[in-house]
């Protein structure tokens, strides 16, 4: 039986191995090569690391990506619990359920450019919010904040990437047993006792998966902040396309090394808390 | 807490209904605001008041000047999605099946796929371009771009299948074969047609997420474009409503492909619930 288990397993782990496991240690390899102007030069440097940790910019890209990804998380969170709790604990019957749940994942099966470049008119300085707040006399100027800022990225993270949060916690919270909430609310716990004692307990799983998604979407983005700040604002990955665009692979290989190990470093610390694979396959 | 069936609605569920609805306007606001404004007059701008109703800009994404080779960028993007979707479905569903039990490497091919995951997509495709840059293959939208796209659309399609089949009762698996019917046998006319919901998600997801997949595809596309990459050379030098109406056709295709996979699911359900038959039991 287990022979015929490696075989299923085998076509997925193979194309896994090759499309992912080859070209990560292709990475690892070529930031410890050296370059010029034309080409890359197969030796052994630690130039690329050490002008890289020796930068400060290096320090101040991570900063502000490590700042989105805070906010982000934070605000996907909040959305992702609250709409989940709504739509697993209020919404009856079964059918509507699902279906406000589909109203929140379509987006998630269109283009991701497409719904980021939709705030442009929206948040622009002539638009549609602008124009509202206007027309309502809220404010005499047209607010110059909304678009190209730390503002519209951080809206268009959250409009990007809250349905990674909404989907696993709903997962979670759609499992839990109501018997248990009823025994509770029985027992007579109020209905914040429940959430943080039964609630958020329960939900766990789907919690750390969608922090995982959130934390390495925001961290491992470049266009977002490059549309949404309007150049104002860089990211780590933006500041390595920029090196890919110029060819430079070696910089820009050492610089995805060290953010694949602040990411991995970030999920191992999820995924200490929470164990997700003997919940997700167990 | 609400009790189901005990009458009133607490001041929480209005509280929560407005959050939701304030979540769905934030959700599909600003697209809708770009469906209407692809619709611009020819003078019309990128944002409102509306300079007439035209299709003007749609009209504008087949001339020539407009955007490099769109009609060829959206065939070859559908065929990537096609390919993407078969091998996805295959692999995943079999790998689906493997992961029931626990097998010499089942943690280790957890974590890959985890990791292909989350890894910046960017840097996967910096990854695969030099794979082929040192084989001294070409890169190309069917080898490379496939590729690359393989390691975002399978890590889904097995978290796809986990979910499948902790709702699946293995009581009918094992009624078949007590029945007298072999492990294919098994397999073909009784697990995967009980799978068959799970399935279509599978490929919905495997087919959208090709479709729209563009920060993994950017290095290794090599010197054929599919239609997210045009999206985005479009985005950063193209200031007209083109832009606009290249993003409502997108959606309207995409919005077509989750219309079939979605009803098709629900007939599939809701056949099955008229026979009587819940097939999908566990829940």
């Amino acid at each position: 039986m287990t022979r015929l288990h490696h075989l299923l397993a085998a076509p997925l782990a193979c194309l896994l191995l090759v499309f992912f496991g080859v070209p990560l240690v292709l990475v690892v390899t070529v930031s410890f090569f050296d370059f010029d102007q034309f080409d890359i030069i197969p030796t052994f440097v630690l130039t690329n690391y050490l002008e890289l940790f020796g930068s400060s910019l290096t320090y101040s890209l991570y900063a502000n990506t490590v700042k989105y990804a805070v906010i982000v998380w934070t605000l996907t969170l909040v959305i992702g619990f609250t709409v989940s709790y709504f739509l697993v604990f209020h919404v009856r019957p079964f059918l509507l359920q699902l279906a406000l749940f589909l109203v929140c994942t379509v987006p998630f099966w269109t283009s991701n450019v497409i719904r980021m470049i939709s705030w442009i008119p929206f948040l622009g300085r002539n638009g549609i919010f602008n124009q509202s707040l206007i027309a309502l006399g809220i404010v005499d100027q047209p607010l110059e904040f909304l678009l190209f800022s730390d503002f519209a990225v951080v809206i268009a993270y959250v409009h990007l990437f809250s349905l990674f949060m909404i989907v696993p916690i709903f997962n979670s919270m759609a499992r839990i047993d109501p018997a248990v909430i009823e025994a509770a609310v029985d027992a007579g716990a109020g209905r914040f006792r429940v959430i943080r004692e039964i609630v958020v307990p329960l939900s766990k799983t789907g919690i750390a998966m969608g922090s995982i998604f959130v934390v390495a979407l925001v961290m491992g983005d470049f266009f977002v902040v490059k549309i949404m700040s309007g150049g104002q604002s860089a990211s780590v990955v933006l500041a390595m396309s920029n090196e890919i665009a110029v060819l430079q692979y070696p910089p820009a290989a050492a610089s995805a090394v060290v953010l694949l190990l602040v990411v991995t470093a970030m999920v191992v610390g999820i995924l200490r808390i929470v164990d997700v694979r003997r919940e997700l396959a167990g | 807490m609400h009790r189901p069936g005990s009458g009133r609605r607490p001041w929480t569920f209005y509280a929560l209904a407005a959050f939701f609805g304030l979540y769905v306007l934030f959700l599909y606001g600003p697209m809708s605001a770009i469906f209407i404004l692809s619709f611009q007059g020819p003078t019309g701008g990128l944002t409102f008041p509306m300079n007439g109703v035209s299709l003007h800009w749609f009209g504008a994404l087949f001339g020539q000047q407009r955007t490099g080779d769109f009609a060829g960028s959206f065939t070859r993007s559908i065929l990537l999605a096609v390919i993407v979707l078969s091998i996805t479905v295959a692999a995943s569903v079999m790998a689906g099946l493997a992961f029931r039990r626990r097998f010499l490497g089942s943690t280790l091919v957890f974590y890959m796929a985890i990791f292909s995951l989350i890894i910046p997509g960017l840097l996967l495709g910096l990854g695969v371009g030099l794979m082929f840059q040192f084989l001294g293959i070409k890169p190309a939208w069917y080898s490379s771009a496939l590729g690359a796209q393989l390691t975002w659309t399978l890590p889904f399609g097995l978290l796809i299948m986990f979910a499948v089949f902790s709702r699946f009762n293995p009581f009918y698996e094992e009624a078949a074969r007590d029945l007298g019917a072999g492990y294919g046998q098994t397999l073909w006319n009784v697990v995967l047609p009980i799978l068959l919901p799970g399935i279509i998600a599978v490929a919905l997801f495997g087919f959208t997420l090709s479709y729209d997949e563009f920060p993994r595809t950017l290095i290794p596309i090599g010197s054929r474009n599919t239609l997210p990459l045009e999206i985005w050379a479009m985005t950063t030098n193209v200031t007209s409503p083109a832009l606009y109406a290249l993003g409502t056709l997108t959606t309207a295709v995409s919005f077509v492909v989750i219309a079939v996979a979605l009803t098709s699911i629900a007939l599939i359900q809701r056949r099955r619930t008229r026979r009587g038959t819940r097939t999908d039991a566990g829940d």
